[in-house]
């Protein structure tokens, strides 16, 4: 099977936009939550996320002109800006520019999305129940769709081959990158930008999982405290938005061309629950087996694995089910690990996380250094005896990381990455 | 230029992202100013927000300049 590496990074997140800015800031323990302000939120139990910060583009702020002109602003739910804009951040990092057709037909695109253009669905209803059809626009669909996001990235920069989106809710990130990584291994192309892009903080998204009763709720009024994973006083999960692309590519095309190596893609594992449309299984088996495949599929132990990306979204039940598939596959290999959660930081950015946290197991790599989880200021018992890096980024040997994600619908995805040496 | 041409002109440029200067009486939408068939129809859905008229799907097809823009918008306010 052909080797795929990892030679480009984007990030547009509630920590900022651009790579280096997010994860400063992620390792400098900052959250990104904060109150939201952009639409009435005085009826909704939840009134807080992590909201992209919007500015000029100067200090890590996001200007969606730098990445997609006014006019073609209005054809796009956020979620496509999003991801657009990660991806031209990835592509540009790779420096890979293709010069000739059949590079273009060898390079393709799988970014996917948890929800799409739920903005766009949820304005041009009540548009349609106000006005009537002859007022929707005709850029309606084409703005909502997951699929848009590859569309649009390979119209922009020409990119030819395999156009393709994952949808699998909050692992949908995970999956996209898994996924493209394969589609590299089986030849079916040479370089991949692969991701998840999500923006669905807006009224409908936020009552929606309200009513899930998925979110935090007893911390707007201290918004960066409300994201905690692992702690006790944990009560919920924290809506975040953004994207995050990586550019996929075959080890001798990325050698070829003198590209720069951030990691290497060595394992990816899948499972489904087989129990329950939103609560994963008692005892952790997706999770679990998704991990054990990746492992597997990488021909490494859990001794290899350095460094564990939880997917810790801070609910109740969800993060101590993930913990124990953790323990119970590592065993005594969890004593020299770390595990945190970025969503500490971050919020649960859906489709996006996967692909958001991939990259931040690519850097704990790159650095030897591991992003903290904040607020994690009591942790459960079942804690005990785990380094979940509290508060404070930590310098340490990181081999290999594993990146987990987990969805509604059951369906899990685990990414393992290692430092690539130049072998 | 009348006020019927000026405002459909402003339509043309926010809509299409183009100059002013370019958007003359005998422009194409699609060949000179860029746009593409979705961007047609979103042209014509705005002509009828901002002039309160009703533009019936054959007439749409037939709006292919500035200036058809701007007739039909005429004999419909005469």
């Amino acid at each position: 099977m052909r080797r795929v590496v990892i030679t480009g990074l984007g990030l547009v997140t509630p920590l900022g936009t651009g790579v280096e800015h997010t994860w400063k800031r992620l390792l400098d323990a900052q959250s990104g939550i904060r109150a939201i302000d952009t639409f009435d939120v005085s009826d909704l139990p939840a009134k807080i996320g992590g909201m992209v910060p919007r500015g000029d583009g100067t200090n890590g702020t996001f200007n969606a002109d730098e990445f997609v002109p006014p006019k073609d602003q209005k054809k796009m739910d956020d979620f496509i800006v999003y991801g657009v804009a990660a991806a031209a951040q990835a592509v540009k990092d790779s420096g890979w520019v293709p010069q000739t057709e059949e590079d273009r037909e060898r390079t393709g695109v799988m970014i996917g999305s948890g929800i799409g253009g739920l903005s766009a669905i949820y304005e041009t209803s009540l548009l349609l129940a106000e006005k009537g059809p002859r007022r929707i626009s005709p850029f309606f669909i084409p703005s909502a769709l997951i699929n848009l996001v590859s569309g649009h990235v390979s119209i922009i920069h020409g990119f030819k081959g395999p156009n393709h989106s994952a949808v699998t809710a909050c692992s949908t990130g995970a999956h996209a990158i898994g996924d493209a990584a394969r589609l590299i291994m089986w030849e079916d192309a040479d370089v991949m930008i692969a991701g998840g892009a999500e923006a669905a903080i807006n009224r409908l998204g936020m009552a929606g999982f309200a009513a899930a009763r998925a979110l935090s709720t007893g911390y707007n009024e201290t918004p960066e405290k409300a994201s905690r994973p692992y702690d006790q006083g944990r009560d919920g999960f924290v809506m975040g938005e953004g994207a995050g692309v990586v550019v996929l590519e075959e080890l001798e095309h990325a050698k070829a061309r003198g590209a720069k190596i951030y990691a290497e893609v060595v394992g990816y594992g899948l499972s489904g629950d087989a129990h329950h449309i939103t609560a994963p299984a008692d005892d952790g088996n997706g999770g679990y087996r998704s991990m054990a495949m990746a492992l597997k599929r990488a021909g490494m132990t859990p001794a290899d694995i350095d460094y564990v990306n939880a997917h810790g979204t801070s609910t109740p039940l969800g993060d101590l089910i993930e913990l124990g598939a953790v323990k119970r596959l590592f065993g005594d290999a969890l004593q020299t690990a770390s595990m945190s959660s970025t969503k500490s930081a971050t919020g649960h950015l859906l489709g996006a996380a996967g692909a958001i946290e991939a990259i931040f197991s690519v850097l704990a790599i790159r650095d030897q250094e591991v992003p903290p989880t904040l607020n994690l200021d009591t942790p459960s018992d079942e804690c005990a005896g785990v380094d979940l890096v509290p508060n404070k980024s930590k310098k340490r040997r990181v081999r290999a990381a594993l990146s987990n994600s987990f969805g509604f619908g059951g369906t899990n995805a685990s990414l393992i990455f290692k430092e690539y040496a130049g072998s | 230029m009348s006020d019927i041409a000026e405002r459909v002109k402003k339509i043309v440029v926010e809509h299409l992202g183009v100059e002013e200067g370019k958007v003359t009486d005998t422009a194409s939408f699609i060949d000179d100013l860029g746009a593409d068939s979705l961007d047609t129809v979103e042209l014509v859905m705005a002509f009828e927000e901002e002039f309160g008229i009703e533009i019936p799907d054959d007439a749409a097809e037939k709006i292919l300049t500035v200036k058809d823009a701007i007739d039909f918008i005429s004999s419909k306010q005469g």
